[in-house]
């Protein structure tokens, strides 16, 4: 197989790009849109968008989610807020400091036509947003108050209380809702995709199975979107939600979709340490926190007292102290790894000695209580309830936890994949956040991919299919998707073996935590190849699934979708153990300069790292798109 | 950390949605105080699994208290004895030792049983189809600072916005009525300027709907105590002033709206 890597990203000068492409793609008539079916996997703030966006265009349109309600996909769960260059603040913000901020949190590894494309809309996705009556903060005087974010020396932050992925999900939801009510959605809840379907070479529809009663079907459509999040929970604990899995974009990789960068995974530096081995996921602390707490761990190793015990000169404020300039607010992969190394180095602290602090006496005493709790209170009340302990009182305390994967699906500027007519959408596609994602900037993403983007690239690709005739659901390649995905779920319930999806995941979890976490060696990811193949193995022979698979069995649910971690894991520990520099993200121990920083080597991996399967994951063949960069010069990133 | 023991579960099962359904009896010998009550039945559903049982099926998510999937009666309180507290929040160590504990689906004519814990709550999306949203096609917006909103308002519209649709207000409600849902989508968005437009037929729309499908509201207030974002029940209160201002509107005079 060939694999094209063509970014087709537009000529001209950066800023006329996306004006350029515009001008010159192909158009449908509004009268032949409703000729055309578009199927979209997932009804995040992705899915939504683009979803309820093209049914008021007028495509013929089906959304399929897995949740039973489009409103409850992971991105109800964000907490921090949004960016866009608004500049409403006259800080000096604008669209090119927003595209450079993210180039540069980035680590340098992000495609710039995209990104600009991505600060350009951001603007429009506050007005569309506000439109939709999302309650984004205000000041007084009625006007909309922004916040600062890490990464970033501006308040360009948008954001409702601490939910603001859930107004923004809402605000999605209800346009989707209106289509789905006005009948240009179609809506398949509680239904799973298993396979994408492709008739010569292109996209011809996907196979699904419907969670309620287990069936198994195929849907035809001209062009399919997967915007299906991504896979943080590659390593069991994480911050996602439990359902988030790499199901419908490992499925479409192993239908002809490059995978892109998958060892590009954020580790958050503010969640709430695990507590026991009951723990099922961790939960995020939002970044917002840290413009107003100060991180910090005892200076001595051992340091058994309390934290209000601590006098100030023996308290380690190790982000202030290492990055004057960004202090609590330097970007995430550089906090976490700081947090690692203060754990590691003994100074952790809590019952298990697993975390660090995070500070709010000095706002308390400065802003007062109740500013504070203005500002964070659900967030207080929510850390509270899970750990039993009151942050008005006692510092919180947080460790890195797995958050957001910047790899995800190869997709070119029309955010196509590398299979023609398959799009990819959100967290699921790779582009746009490099090695390591500011904070706020996927929300963002998501909303600019769907309602800024893809609308007008799929029009592109739609426009000379016009009346021509598509595939049907009995074309042979449907009916041996259909009778491949059947057998898979089918075997995993006779395979009768003695362990749970659930331990295989944790399992899982434990050996990519380790080697392909936070800090990364060739040593350590060799390690990883071997265990998990070997794992992988006892995976499908001792695997138990009880239940049946006529009705909703959540189990067997988990082994399909454990199945596919497992695949994506080892693909994961490759791409590591090829990228041989460090860069956002993917730490490198051996990669590191005098100061402990990240070294990046742009003259070898100035370069995307896209997949092709082969038929085994340790046998995928690696691609290159290599980065130019005509606008912004290759620095060394500094937070100092 | 210390841990509860010997706990007694009583939970619903419930094979499928023409099954006559049953309680059944487990045993917990000792479980962390720092889990969650999820987290409990993880463990549980992973002894099932080992003994070759199926797993209990109960609807979850985020297990941050924000998607509104969770959705327990525990011990005939939606989303238990926490207030403001959604299930997948709610941790053992507010529990004791030697506690029988009894776990039911929401329980609601409109909220049919899918299996086990788990109900069909699609027709509070029903609702949101006939009319929460505003009509605001991607493209035509204007910007976002162009209309001001009052602080208050914004609050008042965000108090309301919280809901995450979880439906603990029609599973706690004698009548089975989903008044604090709906009145909460009606407040968020007939609170602020951008709703003005289509204030009124979004009340009618949605308030019928909700006729459609769910019982009638007699101001129990049960609703509001289960509610795991504390929505206040006077977003019910706006929603049937605007309702019945509603039915007496001239929508074609500018100075009725
Ligand atoms: C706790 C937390 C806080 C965050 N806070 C912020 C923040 O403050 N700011 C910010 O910018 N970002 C934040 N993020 C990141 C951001 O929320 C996500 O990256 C983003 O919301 C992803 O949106 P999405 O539309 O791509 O996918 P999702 O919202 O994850 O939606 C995926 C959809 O796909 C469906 N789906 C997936 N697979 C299948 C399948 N096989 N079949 C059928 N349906 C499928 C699901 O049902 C769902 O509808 C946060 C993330 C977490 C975990
Ligand atoms: S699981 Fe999301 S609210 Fe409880």
């Amino acid at each position: 197989m060939t694999v094209n890597l063509e970014s087709k990203s537009p000529a001209g000068p950066i800023a006329d790009k996306w004006d350029n492409y515009k001008a010159n793609l192909k158009l449908v008539n509004p009268n032949n849109k409703r000729k055309f079916k578009v199927l979209i996997v997932g009804s995040g703030l992705a899915g939504a968008s683009a979803a309820a966006t093209m049914a008021e265009l007028g495509y013929d349109v089906e959304v399929f989610t897995f949740h039973d309600s489009p409103r409850r996909a992971h991105s109800i769960a964000a907490q921090g807020g949004i960016n866009a260059a608004k500049n409403y603040r006259g800080d000096g913000d604008s669209i090119y400091r927003l595209f450079y901020d993210t180039i540069k949190g980035g680590d340098f590894r992000s495609r710039e036509a995209n990104v600009y494309r991505l600060a350009q809309v951001s603007v429009n996705i506050i007005d569309q947003m506000v439109a939709q009556g999302v309650p984004f903060a205000r000041e007084y005087g009625g006007l909309l108050d922004t916040r600062s974010f890490g990464g970033a020396q501006l308040q360009r932050t948008f954001y409702a209380r601490g939910q603001t992925g859930q107004q923004l999900l809402l605000g999605a939801y209800q346009q989707l809702a209106r289509q789905i009510g006005l009948g240009g959605v179609k809506l398949w809840n509680r239904v799973e995709m298993l396979d994408v379907v492709t008739v010569d070479g292109r996209a011809a529809g996907i196979v699904t199975r419907d969670l309620v009663t287990g069936e198994i079907r195929s849907h035809a459509g001209h062009a399919v979107v997967l915007a299906t999040g991504g896979y943080g929970n590659v390593f069991f604990l994480s911050t996602n939600a439990m359902a988030c899995n790499v199901t419908a974009a490992w499925r479409a990789h192993r239908k002809g979709a490059a995978f892109a960068n998958p060892c590009y995974t954020q580790i958050h530096p503010t969640c709430i340490p695990q507590a026991d081995d009951t723990q099922s996921k961790l939960t995020l602390m939002s970044e917002s926190l840290r413009n107003d707490g100060r991180v910090w761990v005892p200076s001595a190793v051992g340091d058994e007292r309390a934290a209000a015990q601590i006098p100030e000169g023996e308290r380690d404020y190790y982000l202030e102290r290492l990055y004057p300039s960004f202090g609590n607010l330097a970007p995430r992969d550089i906090s976490s790894r700081a947090a690692k190394r203060a754990v590691d180095s003994g100074r952790g602290v809590g019952p298990l000695k697993n975390g660090v602090y995070l500070d709010f006496s000095d706002a308390i005493n400065r802003l007062g209580k109740e500013v504070v709790k203005e500002r964070y209170g659900n967030l207080f009340d929510m850390y509270e309830r899970i750990t039993g302990e009151n942050p008005y009182d006692v510092p919180m305390r947080i460790y890195p936890a797995s958050h957001y994967t910047m790899g995800g699906l190869w997709v070119d500027y029309e955010l196509m994949t590398t299979v023609p007519g398959l799009y990819s959408a959100g967290e699921a596609n790779f582009s746009d956040h490099g090695a390591n994602r500011l904070g706020a900037s996927a929300l963002m993403q998501g909303l600019a991919d769907g309602y800024f983007v893809l609308p007008y690239t799929i029009g592109n690709y739609l426009a000379p299919m016009l009346n021509q005739p598509i595939p049907g659901t009995d074309h042979p390649a449907f009916k041996a998707a259909e009778e491949e995905a059947g057998a898979r779920f089918s075997r995993y319930l006779d395979n009768k073996g003695s362990r749970s999806p659930d331990w295989f995941h944790r399992e899982l979890g434990k050996i990519i935590w380790t080697h392909c976490g936070m800090e990364r060696t060739a040593e350590g990811l060799q390690t990883a190849l071997s265990e998990l193949p070997a794992l992988y193995e006892e995976f499908q022979s001792d695997l138990k699934v009880t239940g049946d698979g006529q009705s909703i069995n959540q189990t067997l649910e988990k082994a399909g979708r454990v199945d596919d971690f497992f695949q994506l894991g080892m693909l994961m520990c490759r791409d590591a153990l090829e990228r041989n520099e460090s860069c956002g993200g993917h730490f490198r121990a051996e990669y590191q300069d005098e100061e402990g920083e990240a070294q990046r080597d742009d003259d070898n991996f100035a370069h995307v790292a896209a997949w092709e399967w082969t038929g085994d994951p340790m046998n995928a063949v690696r691609h290159q798109e290599e980065l130019q960069y005509e606008v912004i010069h290759l620095a060394k990133r500094s937070y100092k | 950390m210390s841990h509860l023991e010997n706990l007694t579960l009583t939970i619903w099962r419930q094979s499928g949605p023409d099954d006559a359904g049953h309680f059944e009896r487990y045993r917990i010998e000792s479980i962390s105080d720092e889990a969650s009550f999820l987290e409990m039945l993880d463990v549980l559903n992973e002894r099932l699994i080992d003994e070759g049982k199926e797993a209990i099926v109960f609807d979850h998510d985020c297990r941050e208290g924000i998607c509104g999937t969770c959705s327990l009666m525990i011990d005939g309180q939606a989303h238990g004895p926490q207030r403001g507290t959604a299930t997948c929040q709610l941790h053992m160590r507010k529990f004791k030792s030697g506690d029988e504990i009894i776990v039911e689906p929401w329980r609601a004519t409109a909220f049919p049983i899918i299996k086990d814990l788990m109900v069909d709550r699609s027709p509070l999306d029903r609702i949101v189809e006939a009319g929460g949203f505003i009509t605001a096609p991607t493209g035509g917006a204007p910007d976002a600072n162009i209309i001001p909103v009052p602080k208050p308002v914004a609050d008042a519209a965000m108090d309301a916005a919280e809901c995450i649709g979880c439906g603990a207000c029609v599973a706690a409600c004698p009548n089975g009525a989903a008044n604090l849902f709906t009145a909460a989508k009606v407040s968020h968005l007939n609170l602020l300027p951008q709703g003005q437009p289509e204030r009124w037929s979004r009340v009618e729309a949605m308030v019928e709907t909700m006729d459609e499908y769910f019982g009638s509201c007699t101001n129990h207030g049960e609703c509001e105590a289960a509610c795991p974002k504390s929505i206040s029940i006077d977003v019910i209160a706006l929603m049937h002033r605007d309702y019945r201002k509603a039915k007496f509107k001239n929508r074609k005079l500018i100075s009725q709206i």
